[in-house]
C-alpha cells in the first residue's frame, strides 16, 4: 500500500513535468490531419461569403483552396474558421488555423512583433470612407465632427486617428466588432461614415439595398497591402503559401487558366509554362508536395485573374477594377517572382 | 480515548508505515501530497507559459504600456488623444468600468427594493407583474438584454438631422444618444457649491437633532420636508445673489451632430440600462428573502403598538431584514461589475475594450494586458466587498 502512493506520486510528479514538446512542421500537421485549416473573415461580399450550399466562396477562400489543391490535390479540403479582426490572430497564433487569408494588412508590427510571415501581396488595397450621398459631403477634409463606425482591432482604426489628427479634425468613433455589425449600425443612421478598406467598402455598399445613395469619398488615407499570413518560424510552410500564390499570378501572366492547363501542360513548348505547370524541373518536390502542385492549385478556382474576375472583378455586383492589381505589364504592380 | 491513554504510556517507536496508517500522522501526510501536487500544478503551467513564450520568440514587458496609443476613444473622463500612452487608454477604460458599475449598482439597488416590496404587494396585478419581471429578467442571458437594449436605440430613434426636440431643445433622443444640456461654471460658482455642501451637512444635522428630540419628547417634526428645504433654499437664493453662476449650455445641431450640451452615448445606456434591470431582479428577490425571513410577530407586535404600517416596514422589518439582505447583495454588486465587461458587445470602451481589446489586438500582448485586466477586476471585486462587509458589520447584531 504505501509503495503504491509513493509509486501513485511519483507517477503523478513524472507525469506533470513532461511539457508539450514543440509541434512538428506546419505541412506534416496538415497532411496528417487531411484538410487544411484556413482563417477567413466573417463575411465581406465578393472576399469571403458562404454559397446556398453553405461553403465558403470568394476572393480569399479561394486561396485557401488553391492551397488545398497544391497539397492534397483536393480544393475541398479545407475547414474554414471565421474570424474576426480581434480574433484572427490569437486563432493563427494558435494553431487553430494554418493560414489566415482574411484581407489583413501587412505591416512591421505584426510582421515582427506578432511573429507572422507575410505571404506576396494579393491585393493592394487603400482606407477610404463611405457616406450617404444626401449628406452632400464631397472630401473626407469635410468630415469634421462626423460620427465614424470603425471595426476594431484594424489597422483602420490607427489610420483613422492619424487622418484626423493631421488634418485637425474631431470624430466621434463608435467601435464594431464585424462587417456586418457596421453595415446594421450605418444603414440605420447610427453612424454618419463608415470607414475601412476601400475594397471592403465597395463590396458592403454592392450589398446594400439602394447602393447608389451612397457615395465613396474621393480620398485614400492609407497603404492597405493585404496578404495571406502564416505562423514565423516554419519556412517551408511559408514557402508553400508564397509560391501557391505566385503561381497563380504567374499563371494568369503567362495565360494559363484552369481550362487549358492540361493542354498547355502536354502540349507547350514555352520553358516558363513548362516549369510552372511541373512538366520541367521537381518544384513541387522542393516544397515538400508533389510535382502536380501548381497545376491543381491553377485547376481549384482559375489563375489569378480568373478569381478576381469571378468574385469581385468590374462583370460582378462588387464590381472592383483591377487598378493597381493588374499584372504589371499591363500598368498594375502585381509582379510574381518567376519559377525558376 | 483509550487509545490516546495508551500513547501516553508506552511511546511507540515511529515507522514509516504509521504515515498512512496511524490517524496522528496521516491527514499531514495527505496534506504535503496534495500540496506537492498543486505546487506540480502550477509550475507545469508556469513552465507550459514560458516555453510558449519562447517557441514564440516573444519576450514577457510591460513596457509596451508607455508607447503611444495610436487610437481613440469616444467617451474619456479625463484627457486621452490618440498620442497617449497604452497605460492612459486602459486608465480611461478603467474610470469607464467604474462609472458604469457605479452607476449601475445604484439603479439596480433602488429598483431591486423596490420590486422586491412591491413583489409582496396584497395588489395582487402588482405583485403578480413583478413575478413576471423578475422571472424574465433573471432567466434570460444578460448579454441578450444588452444587445437588445441596444438594438432598441439604434433601430427605433431618429438620426440626429430628425430628432425631436423635447423639453424646448433640452432633451434630445438620437439613434447615438441623447443631447442634455450641460452646466457652465462661471465664476462664483465655487461658492455655490461650498452653500451646497454646508446646506447638506445642515440637513442632516437637523435630522440628528429631530431623532433626538423624538426619543426625548415624542414628537415628531416633519423632517423630510424641512431637510428638502435646507438643502434647496439656500441655494437658490444665492443663485440669484450671485447673479446666476451656472448656464446651461443646450445642445444644438451642427454640421453632422448636435455640438455643446451634455451626451449620453447609447452604448452607456444600452448597458446601463440593461445592466440596472437584470441585476435589480436578482436584487428584488434577495429583499422579498429578508422582509419574509422576518416573523410575522415582530409586524403584529409593532401593529399593537399602534406603529403604522409605514413605519413598521422602515423602523422594525427594515433594518432585520438588511442583516440577510446584505450578504448576497454584495456579491450581486460583484457580478454587476464583472458583467460590465460584457460591454464590448455594445461597444463600450471599459477596461476590457481597451488595455483587454484594442491595446491587446494592436500590440499583441495577450498574456501581459489580460493579467492586468484581471488584476483589476480581482482589485476592484475585493474592493467592493470590503467596503460591503464593514456596512455588513455596523447592521449586523451586536452582540455584547
Amino acid at each position: 500500500m504505501k509503495t503504491k502512493l509513493l509509486t501513485l506520486a511519483l507517477g503523478a510528479a513524472a507525469f506533470a513535468t513532461v511539457s508539450t514538446s514543440a509541434s512538428a512542421a506546419t505541412l506534416d500537421d496538415v497532411k496528417a490531419k487531411g484538410f487544411l485549416q484556413c482563417g477567413v473573415s466573417t463575411g465581406v461580399p465578393g472576399f469571403a461569403f458562404t454559397d446556398d450550399a453553405g461553403d465558403w466562396q470568394g476572393f480569399d477562400p479561394a486561396l485557401c483552396r488553391a492551397m488545398a489543391a497544391a497539397i492534397f490535390g483536393d480544393p475541398k479540403a479545407v475547414k474554414f474558421t471565421p474570424t474576426t479582426g480581434k480574433t484572427r490572430f490569437t486563432a493563427l497564433a494558435s494553431g487553430e488555423v494554418d493560414v489566415l487569408a482574411r484581407n489583413t494588412t501587412e505591416t512591421f508590427s505584426r510582421d515582427v512583433d506578432l511573429k507572422f510571415t507575410f505571404g506576396p501581396v494579393n491585393y493592394y488595397d487603400g482606407q477610404g470612407f463611405m457616406v450617404r450621398k444626401s449628406l452632400g459631403v464631397t472630401s473626407a477634409k469635410n468630415l469634421s465632427g462626423a460620427t465614424i463606425c470603425i471595426q476594431t482591432g484594424t489597422t483602420t482604426e490607427l489610420n483613422l486617428a492619424d487622418y484626423f489628427r493631421a488634418n485637425n479634425m474631431t470624430y466621434e468613433p463608435v467601435p464594431i466588432e464585424t462587417n456586418a455589425e457596421a453595415q446594421e449600425k450605418y444603414l440605420a443612421n447610427a453612424c454618419d461614415v463608415y470607414t475601412t478598406d476601400a475594397s471592403g467598402l465597395a463590396a458592403t455598399r454592392a450589398a446594400f439595398e439602394k447602393p447608389d445613395e451612397h457615395v465613396l469619398l474621393p480620398e485614400i488615407v492609407s497603404k492597405e497591402p493585404l496578404a495571406p499570413l502564416t505562423r514565423h518560424g516554419d519556412d517551408q510552410w511559408a514557402d508553400i503559401l508564397k509560391w501557391t500564390l505566385n503561381a497563380l499570378i504567374n499563371a494568369e501572366e503567362l495565360g494559363v487558366t484552369a481550362a487549358n492547363a492540361d493542354d498547355m501542360l502536354a502540349n507547350s513548348k514555352i520553358p516558363a509554362i513548362r516549369r510552372l505547370l511541373g512538366a520541367e524541373g521537381d518544384f513541387g518536390t522542393k516544397l515538400g508536395l508533389s510535382n502536380d502542385w501548381s497545376i491543381n492549385a491553377i485547376k481549384a478556382g482559375g489563375n489569378y485573374g480568373e478569381i478576381y474576375d469571378k468574385y469581385i472583378g468590374p462583370k460582378t455586383a462588387i464590381g472592383l477594377e483591377r487598378g493597381l492589381n493588374q499584372l504589371w505589364n499591363k500598368g498594375g504592380i502585381l509582379y510574381a517572382a518567376p519559377l525558376r | 480515548m483509550t487509545v490516546a491513554s495508551d500513547f501516553s504510556d508506552d511511546v511507540e517507536p515511529f515507522r514509516l508505515s504509521m504515515l498512512i496508517y496511524d490517524k496522528r500522522y496521516r491527514s499531514y501526510t495527505l496534506q504535503i501530497i496534495t500540496i506537492a501536487l498543486f505546487m506540480l500544478a502550477v509550475g507545469w503551467l508556469v513552465s507550459n507559459v514560458v516555453q510558449n513564450f519562447r517557441d514564440l520568440g516573444k519576450e514577457f514587458s510591460f513596457a509596451f504600456l508607455w508607447e503611444p496609443a495610436s487610437y481613440d476613444i469616444n467617451q474619456r473622463l479625463i484627457e486621452y488623444t490618440s498620442r497617449s500612452p497604452h497605460w492612459k487608454a486602459a486608465v480611461v477604460g478603467i474610470l469607464n468600468t467604474l462609472v458604469i458599475a457605479f452607476l449601475g449598482c445604484i439603479a439596480a439597488t433602488i429598483l431591486g427594493v423596490a420590486i422586491g416590496v412591491m413583489r409582496l404587494s396584497k395588489n395582487w396585478l402588482v405583485s403578480r407583474l413583478m413575478t413576471v419581471y423578475i422571472e424574465g429578467f433573471r432567466n434570460v442571458p444578460v448579454l441578450l438584454w444588452i444587445l437588445l437594449a441596444s438594438t432598441a436605440f439604434s433601430a427605433m430613434l431618429p438620426a440626429p438631422r430628425q430628432a425631436p426636440l423635447l423639453l424646448g431643445g433640452a432633451f434630445v433622443p438620437t439613434n447615438r444618444g441623447f443631447y442634455v444640456p450641460a452646466p457652465i461654471w462661471e465664476s462664483g460658482s465655487g461658492v455655490l457649491g461650498i452653500i451646497f455642501v454646508a446646506s447638506i451637512i445642515g440637513a442632516w444635522l437637523f435630522g440628528r437633532w429631530a431623532k433626538a428630540r423624538q426619543a426625548a419628547t415624542g414628537e415628531i417634526l416633519p423632517v423630510l420636508w424641512i431637510r428638502l428645504a435646507i438643502i434647496i433654499l439656500p441655494v437658490v437664493i444665492f443663485y440669484f445673489l450671485l447673479g446666476r453662476p451656472v448656464g446651461l449650455s443646450m445642445p444644438e445641431l451642427k454640421g453632422f451632430n448636435f455640438q455643446g450640451g451634455g451626451f449620453v452615448r447609447n452604448s452607456f445606456m444600452a448597458l446601463w440600462i440593461a445592466l440596472s434591470l437584470y441585476t435589480a431582479a436578482f436584487i428584488a428577490e434577495n429583499v422579498r428573502s429578508g422582509i419574509q425571513a422576518i416573523s410575522k410577530g415582530q409586524t403584529e407586535a409593532a401593529y399593537s403598538l399602534g406603529l403604522p404600517p409605514k413605519r413598521t416596514m422602515n423602523l422594525v422589518i427594515l433594518p432585520q431584514a438588511l442583516r440577510i439582505i446584505i450578504p448576497p447583495l454584495i456579491s450581486q454588486y460583484l457580478n454587476l461589475t464583472k458583467n460590465s465587461s460584457l460591454a464590448i458587445a455594445v461597444g463600450y470602451m471599459d477596461i476590457t475594450g481597451t488595455l483587454g481589446g484594442i491595446t491587446l489586438n494592436q500590440t499583441g500582448r495577450e498574456m501581459e494586458s489580460l493579467l492586468l485586466v484581471m488584476g483589476f477586476y480581482l482589485i476592484v471585486s475585493l474592493l467592493i466587498s470590503g467596503v460591503m462587509n464593514v456596512y455588513n458589520n455596523s447592521v449586523a447584531i451586536k452582540e455584547r
